[in-house]
């Protein structure tokens, strides 16, 4: 299971690399986001609860995107026929492509936090930083998982751009509930308030919850 | 053997209109007028049941999506399709009359400092999302199966919503006002419960009633599909609903 993991997750960052179809979309719809946010919210900087929110919609947003692309190739061009024929646990095509998502995830968030320090965020992130990439790694881990099996079930559907907002933004609000609440103490004006813990206990409890979903129903996503 | 759904529709229909009456009696000559609220109280013995009912009938059309994924029979996709819906419609009234008791107690027409009512808004959304995702697939069995998944993660994710809402609620607003809190007296309590099993009878009946209804219809298309010949241009058309049982 492992080496055929492996194997697609080099695929599909090989394709990346070479097509950078998915990766430099979402970097620029973040920032643009960032822009608007600054006009629609008619403010110079963000602290606080409002920084942790428009932090948080935009890159879920953002991952929307990649949600979307995300099991495209394998579609247009038989790459789940030639899949279901390899000799390999079908798991292995939900693990790996979680596991792009979420490199691709990180590697956005490494473009988009450092671009929302310098357009709007009021307070440096200083010393809270160590927590704020906890929280960014925990969030991203939850919305791998569930954009995943979203981006598995709505790619056979005609409407595959619609199917995946629709499902997906209802199903990650937990998660958006628990890291902006996490987050928000960490951007305040005044310097950062300690962590609270419950709230990175709400999100790995989220991630193990739909891991373990994932793992008895993506099976079932593939079968034909 | 065609599974038969009407089997003691009369005897349902009868008990929920019977109970219903008896229910809806109780709420208005028998239990007290609550003391803070006074008459408006009353849409409690309306809103909490048609909520509960609708989480139950979302959570059982989860079950139903899990049977239909181990057993591959097409009677429990039928089952998930109907419990999902029927719980839809029943959450419409639920959020409106939450709504109305929301005005009526507070003064505005939505609060988002009362989780419960928030919680059900977002599994009521999640939801929503199931017909859409049921009418975008062609193919009925890929569309059995998939919207049996859909349902097993949204019962899953009821729970775990609820959790999340509530924690996020009562760190800035304690919880004053216990909506199905212990403090009740016996009367407003039986009057409850009564109104929880007559919502709950009738979420079964009306539930077999579609059932009926479509597995009739479905049999019906078969009947003429095979009059007219298996290759004559009677297509299925598209359609959310189950195709076959």
């Amino acid at each position: 299971m492992r080496s055929a993991a492996a194997a697609i997750i080099r695929k599909d960052l090989r394709l990346e690399l070479r097509t950078w179809e998915t990766l430099p979309a979402m970097a620029i719809f973040a920032v643009v986001c960032f822009v608007l946010f600054h006009f629609a919210l008619d403010r110079e900087t963000v602290e606080g609860d409002l920084a942790a929110g428009v932090l948080w919609m935009t890159l879920l947003f953002a991952a929307v995107l990649a949600i979307n692309r995300l099991f495209v190739a394998e579609r247009e061009q038989g790459g789940f026929d030639g899949f279901l024929m390899a000799p390999v646990d079908r798991f292995s095509l939900f693990l790996a492509k979680a596991t792009v998502l979420l490199v691709f995830l990180v590697a956005l968030e490494a473009i988009a936090v450092p671009a929302f320090v310098v357009l709007l965020l009021g307070p440096g992130p200083g010393q809270a930083l160590p927590e704020l990439l906890g929280v960014l790694l925990l969030a991203d881990l939850g919305i791998a998982v569930v954009g995943t099996l979203v981006g598995a079930l709505a790619v056979q559907t005609r409407a595959r751009d619609l199917i995946v907002p629709l499902l997906a933004l209802p199903l990650m609000i937990p998660v958006v509930i628990a890291a902006a609440q996490a987050t928000a103490p960490l951007l305040l004006e005044g310097g950062a308030e300690p962590l609270v813990g419950r709230w990175l206990i709400v999100l790995a409890l989220y991630d193990v919850v739909f891991g373990l979903l994932a793992f008895a129903l993506f099976d079932f996503l593939l079968e034909d | 053997m065609r599974p038969t759904f009407g089997r003691g529709l009369k005897t349902l229909s009868i008990a929920s209109a019977v109970i219903l009456t008896a229910a809806f009696a109780m709420v208005f000559f028998y239990a007290p007028n609550d003391a803070d609220q006074g008459f408006i109280q009353k849409i409690f013995y309306l809103h909490v049941p048609l909520a509960i009912v609708a989480l139950c009938g979302f959570v059982a059309g989860g079950i139903y999506g899990l049977k239909h994924l181990r057993s591959g029979d097409r009677a429990h996709d039928l089952r998930s399709y109907v419990a999902i819906h029927q719980a839809l419609i029943l959450g419409v009234g639920a959020l409106a009359t939450g709504s109305i008791w929301a005005r009526a107690a507070w003064g505005h027409w939505w609060v988002w400092d009362e989780p419960t009512l928030v919680s059900f808004l977002i599994v009521f959304l999640l939801f929503a999302c199931y017909q859409p995702l049921r009418f975008s697939i062609e193919d009925p069995e890929r569309q059995a199966r998939y919207a049996a998944v859909f349902a097993v993660v949204g019962g899953a994710f009821v729970p775990l919503n609820f959790m999340a809402v509530r924690l996020a609620e009562s760190l800035t607003h304690p919880r004053v006002l216990s909506t199905t809190g212990g403090a009740m007296p016996g009367s407003m309590r039986i009057t409850f419960l009564l109104s929880l099993v007559a919502m709950a009878i009738l979420f079964i009946t009306l539930c077999k009633y579609e059932l009926s209804a479509k597995s009739t219809r479905i049999q019906l298309r078969g009947m003429r599909r095979r009059l007219a010949g298996e290759d004559d241009g009677l297509a299925l058309g598209r359609s959310a609903a189950p195709q076959q049982v």
